[in-house]
């Protein structure tokens, strides 16, 4: 075979590769979803992040407008601050409430955030006062378990 | 065999055991130094490209698909009893990216392509092509061992990356095609599950590893093999061994430092 031939095939072979590593970033890893272009920076406090994760998706109505970056705790407060990077084209109202849901019954943690009704917006760097820890199962089952017992109490008392 | 017998040959196994890990990293070393002047002589790089890259594409290709059909299958298998079918995608890709991709690639590899290096360096040590090279004041190692050292590293990332995508799309077609999967939840499922650097790019680390280690075992074995026939057939049969073993263990030590520690 000709050199020319050979160098031919060999391109093919190397830009097969990458079309390949190009559909296992883009088609099957989530490299297309990740927030492009500039973000800012908002913190927010909670008294329980139970399950959330770097990267997480931060969601209002439904629609993803950024991604946790990092989560850590405040030494002095004790409370779980998260930090996210919210896409610089949705700016929210100062006083919008973040709140840690679950998609379904089991699936994965994310950040909602519910915009108000203040004139002002969240600029870089601000802290979202308002927010609602995630919901832990076993404190919720518990509750549920005293509740029944209490009911029993009382039915019994009767 | 009386005790004072065995400790000699204890030690005598010990220290040639020793001497060959050592011999081994020096001619590693010696290649190492010698791939940019294998650099230079770029054509010869693309030459042995060709050999180990083009010509193992279809083996790759068609194990990939075999082993995307059968991940579908079992997966859905195990996944339906718990009425996350859904998840089949995710849990198709994960284990291609992260294990299968990089690690079937290897052993397949060590097979198509180490074999055929050892046997070709082998038979050239045995017809004294390498000898007559160095008389002729050409260094074997850089023109003939290092273009393949090369090739070798820059070929198995790409098939491995082939293989996870082929194994991907055979996922797709039993999940999707045959079982009837909806493919919204197929793909979305997997995009959310699977992440660009964490596991592409752990999976890519992971077979550029394998690639040095697959391709300087058959290399090392081709070059000490004894100059005979049985030689060469020896050396051959442990170029498949040693790879197949050391990609198995560093797997394991790999994932272990990858993906073990939470994020």
């Amino acid at each position: 075979m000709t050199r020319r031939g050979i160098e031919t095939l060999v391109g093919l072979f190397v830009l097969a590769g990458f079309v390949a590593i190009g559909y296992l970033a883009l088609k099957a890893a989530n490299l297309a979803a990740m927030t492009v272009g500039e973000t800012y920076t908002v913190t927010a406090l909670f008294d329980n992040v139970g399950g959330l994760k770097p990267r997480a998706p931060v969601k209002s109505a439904g629609v993803t407008v950024g991604r946790v970056s990092s989560i850590a705790l405040d030494g002095r407060t004790f409370q779980g601050v998260v930090t996210m990077e919210l896409e610089k084209r949705y700016a929210f109202p100062k006083d919008t409430s973040a709140a840690i849901l679950t998609a379904g019954l089991l699936g994965d943690q994310y950040i909602g955030l519910n915009p108000g009704g203040d004139d002002d917006n969240l600029a870089a760097g601000d802290t979202i006062r308002m927010t609602q820890s995630a919901v832990v199962l076993e404190n919720f089952i518990g509750q549920m378990l005293y509740n029944r017992a209490a009911e029993g109490g009382t039915e019994a008392n009767k | 065999m009386s005790f004072d017998d065995f400790l000699p040959r204890l030690g005598r196994w010990a220290l040639g055991y020793l001497f060959r890990l050592g011999h081994g990293a020096y001619f590693f070393a010696d290649l190492l130094k010698n791939t940019p002047a294998a650099l230079r002589r770029f054509y010869l790089v693309v030459a042995q490209l060709h050999a180990i890259g083009n010509y193992s594409v279809v083996i790759i290709a068609a194990s990939g698909l075999a082993v995307g059909f059968v991940l579908a299958l079992q997966g859905y298998y195990t996944l339906s009893r718990y009425g996350a079918a859904e998840s089949l995608g995710l849990l198709v890709a994960l284990s291609l990216v992260r294990e299968l991709g990089p690690v079937v690639t290897a052993l397949l590899f060590a097979g198509r392509a180490g074999t055929s290096l050892t046997a070709e360096i082998g038979l050239m040590k045995a017809g004294e092509q390498l000898a007559a090279m160095e008389l002729m004041a050409i260094d074997p190692k850089q023109r003939v061992l290092a273009p393949r050292l090369l090739g070798g590293i820059v070929a198995m990332p790409l098939l491995a990356a082939m293989f996870s995508a082929v194994g991907i799309f055979g996922g797709y077609v039993v999940g999707v095609l045959l079982i009837g999967i909806d493919p919204g939840q197929f793909w979305s499922q997997m995009q959310a599950g699977v992440d660009v650097w964490d596991d592409v790019g752990n999976g890519m680390i992971k077979s550029f590893v394998f690639g040095v280690t697959c391709t300087f075992v058959a290399l090392y074995e081709g070059h000490e093999a004894n100059a005979t026939p049985e030689g060469v057939a020896q050396a051959t049969t442990r170029t498949v061994v040693i790879s197949s073993l050391a990609v198995l263990l560093l797997d394991f030590v790999l994932t272990a430092v990858m993906f073990s520690t939470p994020r």
